[in-house]
């Protein structure tokens, strides 16, 4: 576990006054606040930080105990039940002055913290501001079939059970917001929110762009010369495509509303655009050359 | 027809600890509607959680009004950029793919 120092976080001296410390949170929380920095990890970590270290820095009885050991933290706890045991017992639960009921989880804190304040205690109308709790980021992977429809899934996130509806037609990095199921609040503060980002993996033959799928079928060379009938498989199932006699390689065309379906628009379709790719014929027949030779002549 | 619950204005400031002038000042200023029926007025849940970011804006670091209101143009631009790149990242990836 790494020594942390509270007073370079904050910019601040050792002999920095209360003010100081309180002038020095303020800017620095204005410049990392998550709502200021939507979507930055960096700065949620950051104001994560600064978040702890004022709780450390603000309150008189915690800084005393910071600045007391310092980076011999470590051996604070011994040194406190070397006292209890001479009799000048203090705290009446565990040594832990400042595992208060109602406190806060330990997520928001670092193991250091944890280590040497124990829980973060409630301070609720203690005169301290209230922070909202951390966001949560998330990550849900979904194949490019399961974004197609609207559907349901469970999802844990910090050992709870969360079901969300996945609506059609999310986009790849689209991230959607589940208010209050992120970290608890700080000082009575409202809880963080849930970021949820989709990560949606590629499809062996479909391309998505925009609401709009683009796939390459391979063509034989007499149903291009000739004209007739294929199948095509599309996420909402086979469909029979007719070909135009003397199709020629790399036509494209389009198939209206068989596309991907319009993200919160319900029935609307984007459209799948068919690239035929002829292939020639291999390991022809001696017969088979000479009509091959026969219609160039003819 | 989509339905939008109502919040009674007071108990929002009741709740958050708030003066009803700042709730007012947001209106004035055009950050967030405020509905009236009859006498009291009523904040739309689709505002609230807009409502509760300036709120914490206001309260949480001490930003004026003036400052809330710029902020609020800059994240909106902020939003329109983040997803822009969405869209221009995946363009790129499928190009890239081919």
């Amino acid at each position: 576990m790494e020594y942390v120092d509270y007073y370079k976080i904050l910019g601040l001296a050792k002999d920095s006054s209360d003010e100081d410390v309180k002038k020095a949170f303020r800017k620095l929380a204005r410049k990392y606040h998550p709502d200021l920095n939507p979507n930055d990890k960096g700065a949620h970590k950051k104001f994560q930080e600064l978040n702890e270290a004022n709780e450390v820095l603000s309150d008189p009885e915690k800084r005393k105990k910071y600045d007391k050991y310092g980076k011999d933290w470590q051996h604070a706890e011994e040194f406190e039940k070397a006292r209890q045991s001479q009799g000048r017992r203090q705290y009446s639960t565990g040594g832990n002055p400042y595992a208060g009921a109602g406190g806060q989880g330990d997520e928001d804190f670092s193991d250091f913290f944890s280590s040497m304040f124990g829980r973060s205690e409630g301070r609720r109308g203690g005169g301290q501001a209230k922070f909202r709790g951390q966001d949560y980021n998330a990550e849900l992977h979904l194949t490019l079939q399961d974004a197609y429809a609207t559907h349901q899934k469970t999802m844990a996130v910090n050992g709870k059970n969360i079901r969300i509806t996945i609506p059609a037609g999310v986009e790849d990095g689209q991230v959607i917001k589940l208010k209050g199921h992120g970290g608890e609040g700080i000082n009575g503060g409202p809880n963080g929110d849930l970021y949820i980002t989709f990560v949606i993996a590629p499809h062996p033959t479909l391309k998505r762009l925009g609401n709009d799928l683009h796939t390459t079928v391979d063509i034989d060379l007499y149903t291009a010369v000739l004209g007739g009938e294929i199948m095509l498989e599309t996420l909402s199932g086979k469909i029979k495509l007719k070909v135009n006699a003397e199709t020629q390689n790399g036509t494209k065309i389009r198939l209206k509303g068989k596309g991907f379906p319009v993200y919160k628009s319900d029935g609307e379709f984007g459209d799948l655009y068919v690239t035929y790719s002829i292939k020639i014929p291999v390991n022809l027949t001696e017969k088979q050359k000479e009509l091959f030779r026969e219609l160039s002549e003819s | 027809m989509q339905t939008d619950e109502l919040i009674l204005t007071e108990a929002f400031c009741n709740y958050y600890k708030i003066d009803y002038s700042f709730i007012a000042d947001l209106q004035r200023v055009g950050l967030i509607e405020i509905t009236s029926v009859e006498r009291a007025t009523y904040i739309p849940e689709s505002e609230l959680q807009k409502l509760e970011q300036l709120v914490r804006l206001h309260y949480d670091l001490d930003i004026n009004l003036e400052g809330i209101d710029a902020i609020a143009h800059l994240l909106e631009k902020v939003k329109h950029l983040q997803n822009e790149v969405i869209g221009l990242k995946n363009r790129l990836k499928l190009y890239e793919d081919f």
